[in-house]
């Protein structure tokens, strides 16, 4: 069996995020990328999936900082195909992703996709359900655990409070992954290090993206509101005394 | 092309979802600004009663044995025929799990823009979208001709999407949904055996501020002096160091607490979706400007790690 996992950079929301002088845009001067983490669990699930069975993992995103270190990581936790896309990316959106993806999966031919469940700064859709439909495959979200029997996958799909649908899937299938059965292994650096000696990473140009389909932002800002929390000044112990007249005040003390 | 508005609405085991109304009122103040009616898409089996309270114009309602609970494959289907058939100016799903998995491939499949996370329409018919964590807004014109739309929760009340008066309902023929390639099997319950945070009336709350797995001791300290339960966001669970029961949020559960007591959680819109209600929220934070602050009543930015222990021994102190 063979998996492909399309993975993403999003802006480290820790960080403060500013709009750029354009008033439409991050400001990506200082913006710091981290993995998308739902794109983690993915990795991890594709693992799990290869230890259970048998088959080929492919990690593949487009060059950013940090791209080479997580394909490097992925391969150390077992991942096979490493697969950087090269070129202008700045004006893609996820159509235009999908669009890009959808070719070179049609040529790697894997039996599942995994993608994760949604990236924060999402504006025209997501590149799982996209890169679906552009494939003919079905598509499925959510998902927290899947058991892979012959040419079917049964997935848990998540709803809110806890409810848990078992999805009966055909593959080839693109899932959306919300968490891996396990939490994403650590590997450690020296392990990495090994692996940056023979594992390769392929990089694919691309050019000519479409972003038809996409959305356009007019304005972004800082949301506005109505009204903040009230700060309690000082150091532990004062803030403490405070939050005990807090407890109080309210009755749950 | 019309100006109208539709809602695909969401219901699992004969229950509507709270999103569907949210989404009703949203179009409410979008169809005002293209001057079309409210149409509610209602696809199920046997379900027209989910009607009766749906806040539309009208309501069109397609039958089908495959459509009686949600899969990706039969709805996409189903509702790719009939907003072809209708060309609605605009079709909202919920930014869900129903919704997220069909809106982004009827986009491609119709070729019809789509906008994520919206959280409200200005009143001349812009989008307001959350992202990135509720950090940050982005707002622009609707694309048109014709736009798909997924709506977050929190920029309208679910009552202004009910309504006292049942809609017209018109019953539309399904097509043929065959070679199905997503089935449903069988739903599993939550786990009842743990103790229901829903119901208590504090909740220390632990976010991925808590570092990792022992440090969860220091908020059960705490709870045992207050009296009350351990709570997480979803990371604290996703790790594995809280068990999934407590998780608050848009996967987990809604609580409604006289104190939220937010321990190293930033306040993404999915945790809020759980406990944004709370009477007071009370956010530690060593981040000025995490989105929780805007929603805690009152905040401190010191570093839990030194408030914690001073603050478990204060409230021993004060019983
Ligand atoms: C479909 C979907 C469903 C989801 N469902 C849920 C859900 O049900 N519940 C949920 O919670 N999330 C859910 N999420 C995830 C959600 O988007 C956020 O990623 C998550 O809520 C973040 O959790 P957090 O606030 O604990 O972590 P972070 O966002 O990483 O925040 C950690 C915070 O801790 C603070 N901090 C760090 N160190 C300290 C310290 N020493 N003292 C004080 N503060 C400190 C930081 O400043 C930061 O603000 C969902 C996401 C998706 C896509
Ligand atoms: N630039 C990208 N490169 C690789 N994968 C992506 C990219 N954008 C989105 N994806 C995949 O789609 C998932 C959901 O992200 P998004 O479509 O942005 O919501 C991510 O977790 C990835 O698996």
């Amino acid at each position: 069996m063979k998996i492909a996992v399309p993975v993403k950079f999003v802006p480290d929301l820790v960080e403060e995020l500013t709009i750029d002088p354009g008033g439409a845009a991050l400001d990506t001067t200082w913006l710091r990328l981290i993995i998308n983490e739902f794109d983690d669990h993915a990795v991890e699930q594709a693992i799990l999936l290869k230890e259970r069975g048998s088959g080929q993992v492919a990690v593949t995103t487009i060059e950013s900082e940090g791209a080479d270190d997580f394909l490097f990581a992925a391969a150390a936790k077992g991942a096979d195909q490493l697969i950087k896309l090269t070129g202008d990316f700045s004006s893609a959106n996820n159509h235009a992703l999908a669009r890009v993806y959808a070719d070179l999966l049609k040529e790697l031919q894997p039996d599942l996709i995994l993608t994760g469940v949604q990236a924060h700064n999402d504006l025209d859709g997501s590149v799982g359900p996209l890169l679906a439909e552009l494939l003919g495959l079905p598509y499925v979200g959510y998902v927290a655990g899947l058991t892979v029997t012959g040419d079917k996958v049964v997935a848990r799909k998540e709803y809110s409070g806890g409810l848990v649908a078992e999805v009966e899937v055909k593959l080839p299938a693109v899932l959306g992954i919300q968490a891996s059965e396990q939490p994403p292994r650590y590997v450690a650096y020296s392990k990495i290090r090994q692996v940056m000696g023979t594992a390769k990473i392929e990089e694919r140009p691309v050019s000519g993206l479409d972003p038809s389909g996409g959305t356009a932002v007019s304005r972004m800002f800082q949301p506005e509101v109505a009204e903040r929390a009230t700060m309690l000044e000082g150091g532990a112990d004062e803030v403490a005394d405070k939050l005990v007249g807090i407890f109080k005040e309210l009755g749950t003390l | 092309m019309s100006q109208d508005i539709f809602v695909v609405i969401e219901h699992l085991r004969g229950q509507v979802s709270d999103t569907s109304y949210v989404m009703l009122a949203g179009a409410r103040q979008l169809s005002q600004s293209t001057s079309g009616n409210v149409t509610a898409v209602l696809l199920g089996h046997n379900a027209q009663g989910l009607a009766s309270n749906l806040a539309a114009d009208k309501v069109l309602y397609m039958d089908h044995a495959a459509l009686a609970e949600f899969t990706s494959d039969a709805y996409q289907i189903a509702l790719a025929g009939l907003i072809q058939e209708h060309s609605p100016r605009a079709v909202i799903f919920g930014h869900s799990s129903i919704g997220m998995d069909i809106a982004s491939g009827l986009s491609a499949k119709l070729g019809t823009p789509v906008v994520s996370s919206c959280r409200a329409f200005t009143t001349d018919g812009k989008y307001v979208s959350q992202i990135c964590g509720g950090k940050i807004m982005a707002e622009g014109e609707l694309p048109g001709p014709a736009a798909l739309v997924t709506m977050v929760p929190g920029g309208y009340k679910s009552e202004l999407g009910q309504s006292a008066q049942a809609p017209a309902l018109t019953t539309v023929s399904a097509p043929t949904l065959e070679g199905l390639r997503v089935t449903l099997k069988q739903y599993i319950e939550p786990d009842t055996s743990d103790v229901d945070i829903a119901k208590e009336s504090m909740l220390v709350s632990v976010g991925r501020g808590i570092q990792n797995k022992d440090n969860i001791e220091l908020a059960n300290e705490l709870a045992a002096a207050l009296g009350c339960a351990v709570s997480a966001s979803r990371p604290v669970v996703d790790q594995g160091w809280m068990p999934t029961t407590r998780l608050v949020g848009k996967s987990g559960k809604r609580v409604k607490p006289k104190i939220y007591l937010a321990l190293g959680i930033s306040g993404a819109p999915e945790h809020v979706e759980g406990m944004g209600e709370s009477e007071a929220i009370i956010a530690i934070n060593t981040d000025p400007n995490a989105p929780i602050f805007n929603i805690a009543k009152y905040g401190t930015t010191v570093d839990m790690f030194d408030l914690i222990p001073v603050l478990t021994e204060k409230v021993k102190q004060a019983k």
